[in-house]
């Protein structure tokens, strides 16, 4: 704590301070410094300083939370510090160690210089335990954009909350305001809508409402039936496809039967990549169904469906090479085309 | 507090369609006027949808990096954006003339300062006159060279057309560069037919798009003969019919579209101060393109 902190104390006391435990106030007696174990009143100018000093930590935690003036960036810190529930003094102390949360798979930890400063740092969460020496290490919150827009594979990210954050960085000595910045890089818009549903102020979209708003090439996923947005719910938006929790339904009144998730933050309507996949979904679906006859054998059958799986779960890389037991390995994919397929086709 | 969000379209399948979006943001943050400066995107996020919600201002300007009015400046965006009251009229525009109008987003309480698209600011001229001089090397590129700006033309929105015509007359006007034409990919005259439409043995070739992808960097250099397979590439400049051309790639991708960006948002009230000039001087280094 600097002196500038208790001149902006002390100057804040005309209105009245009240933070975590410290309440300040002035009156035509003097100053009033309370604590939760303690109680100054009458104090002159200088008497107020000399117990303000006594008090660093109040004094520093109030200049803190007093600097940030939007609810959600404000809650959202302060709930990876633990500040609605534990004292000063107690959050100092383990502030002073580090504490650790877990936002998607972003591990941030908020922690306390020797003078009193937040400090946060972010990193992947399989990297929680890796040497940081390891790491590449960055302070501007833009570099996440870079980042969070490949893969570890190199493939892009249209989604920004699927699953497939690369790891093996590490953004070091963030201010608050900068790791809120590079959050919103990672996870747009997940903070402010987390604290919107924390305040029961959620505005949900279902998905009938998105679709009547679309307009364009889009226009048309409004003619998508109900159990094919439960098809389209259980494709994109469960926890293996996207971190957030699906909180929209086909509409308020019909709820869709796919777990919704075990994600942190909320999706508050369906996204972007969900309106283009209905869109191809609503065309395939006005095709009428025919009953092919095709022959197989009763192993060759059973392929198609591991086939599936195999595309449905991202399980093709793994596959290993000469893993000819498995109905997905491209050997035995390649066996099924050369004997059934003509030009990509099943013979039938 | 005051912020300034870049409206882009984005791509669930290009991963490099936000390239030039983040890249006119951060140089605009560099040059410190706004609290906060934020992409926002059609296929991406944050999305247009909630890009206001993120934002600690109050006041927010909101710039469409798109070429013309239309589809997306009219309809998409204000209905994203939840401007309540939006209704095209009040931008009174020919299909050029749009500037801002100020309303408030229904979800946020927020002032939204909803501006023109970029492409149809007369300073765009001078981003395509810029892109002349990136891809040519010569910051005095003009005399002797003629000038093509393509867009992609169609007949469903008059608009595009307008703006390829609107900055093909400012620059003919001007006479630096001894011939200018717009031309297009899906209407009449075709970019196809380039070399017929100069005298000049050197033709600079501008395509009036925000991001490079299928359309700047397949089809118009294949449509020109630059190259018979986009994929090996193609020279700057490439020999075609005994003129050379010199192929710029997206106008939308020169540094300096930054400042039509700034220069839209001072149009609706931000205060940029001397933000404009630095911008252009800092962007100012000939092949500055990214």
């Amino acid at each position: 704590m600097t002196e500038p902190h208790r001149a902006a104390l002390r100057e804040a006391a005309a209105d009245g301070v009240s933070c975590d435990g410290l309440v300040v106030s002035q009156n035509e007696n003097g100053y009033t410094f309370e604590t939760p174990a303690t109680r100054h009143e009458g104090l002159s100018k200088e008497a107020f300083d000399a117990v303000a000093a006594d008090h660093p930590w109040l004094v520093s935690n109030w200049d803190y939370w007093q600097s940030l003036d939007d609810p959600a960036r404000r809650a959202f810190l302060r709930d990876l510090e633990g500040a609605d529930g534990t004292s000063v003094a107690t959050r100092y102390e383990t502030l002073s160690d580090g504490l650790s949360t877990e936002w998607g798979e972003l591990h941030i930890t908020a922690a306390i210089t020797e003078t009193g400063e937040r400090t946060y740092r972010v990193c992947h969460v399989t990297d929680a335990g890796v040497n940081a020496e390891t790491l590449a290490s960055y302070t501007d919150p833009l570099d996440a954009r870079d980042i969070a827009k490949r893969d570890a594979d190199g493939r892009y990210r249209p989604l920004k909350t699927a699953p497939t954050l690369a790891g093996g960085w590490e953004f070091v000595s963030l201010s608050g305001r900068d790791l809120l910045r590079t959050v919103d890089f990672f996870y747009p818009a997940t903070v402010a809508n987390w604290y919107r549903e924390r305040e029961s102020e959620l505005d949900v979209t279902h998905f009938r409402e998105t679709a009547e708003r679309q307009t364009g090439i889009y226009d048309i996923i409004d003619e998508l039936p109900v159990e094919a947005v439960e098809w389209v719910a259980e494709a994109c938006c469960v926890d293996s496809q996207c971190l957030k929790r699906r909180e929209w339904d086909e509409d308020a009144e019909t709820p869709l039967s796919v777990p919704r998730g075990e994600g942190e933050f909320p999706c508050r309507e369906p996204c972007s990549l969900v309106v283009a996949a209905a869109r191809k979904w609503t065309k395939l679906e006005q095709e009428s169904e025919q009953t092919y006859e095709l022959t197989l054998t009763e192993s060759e059958f059973e392929q198609l469906g591991e086939l599936v799986e195999a595309v449905s779960e991202g399980r093709v890389a793994e596959i290993r090479e000469a893993d000819v037991y498995d109905g997905a390995n491209r050997y035995r994919a390649r066996y099924l085309r050369a004997k059934r397929l003509t030009d990509g086709r099943f013979e039938r | 507090m005051k912020a300034l969000v870049i409206a882009a379209h984005g791509s669930h399948l290009n991963a490099e369609s936000s390239t030039p979006t983040f890249a006119h943001a951060d140089t605009i943050r560099a040059a410190g006027v706004f609290d906060e400066v934020r992409e926002a995107f059609w296929k991406e996020e944050p999305s247009f949808r909630e890009v206001i919600r993120t934002l600690e201002s109050d006041e927010v300007y909101v710039v469409p990096l798109f070429i013309s009015e239309g589809y997306f400046t009219e309809q998409v965006i204000p209905r994203e954006l939840r401007l309540a009251g939006w209704d095209v009229a009040d931008w009174d525009s020919d299909g050029l003339s749009a500037t801002h109008v100020t309303l408030t987003s229904e979800d946020t309480g927020k002032t939204v300062h909803y501006c023109g698209p970029v492409g149809t600011h007369e300073s765009m001229t001078d981003v395509i006159i810029r892109r002349a001089e990136s891809v040519t090397g010569d910051p005095e590129v003009g005399p002797d060279f003629g000038l093509a700006v393509v867009g992609h033309g169609t007949e469903r929105n008059a608009n595009s057309a307008k703006a390829i015509h609107y900055h093909a007359d400012r620059i003919r006007d001007s006479g630096r560069f001894t011939e200018v034409e717009a031309l297009f990919m899906d209407e009449e005259p075709e970019v196809d037919d380039v070399t017929d439409f100069f005298e000049s043995e050197d033709i600079v070739v501008v395509p009036l798009f925000i991001a490079d992808g299928f359309h700047t960097q397949e089809d118009i250099p294949e449509d020109m003969g630059l190259t018979d397979d986009y994929r090996t590439g193609y020279d700057v400049p490439a020999t075609v019919d005994g003129h050379r051309i010199w192929y710029s790639g997206a106008v939308g991708t020169e540094r300096l579209m930054a400042d039509v960006i700034l220069e839209r948002a001072a149009d609706a009230g931000a205060p940029v101060g001397d933000a404009v000039e630095t911008v252009r001087e800092a962007t100012r280094a000939v092949g500055g393109g990214q």
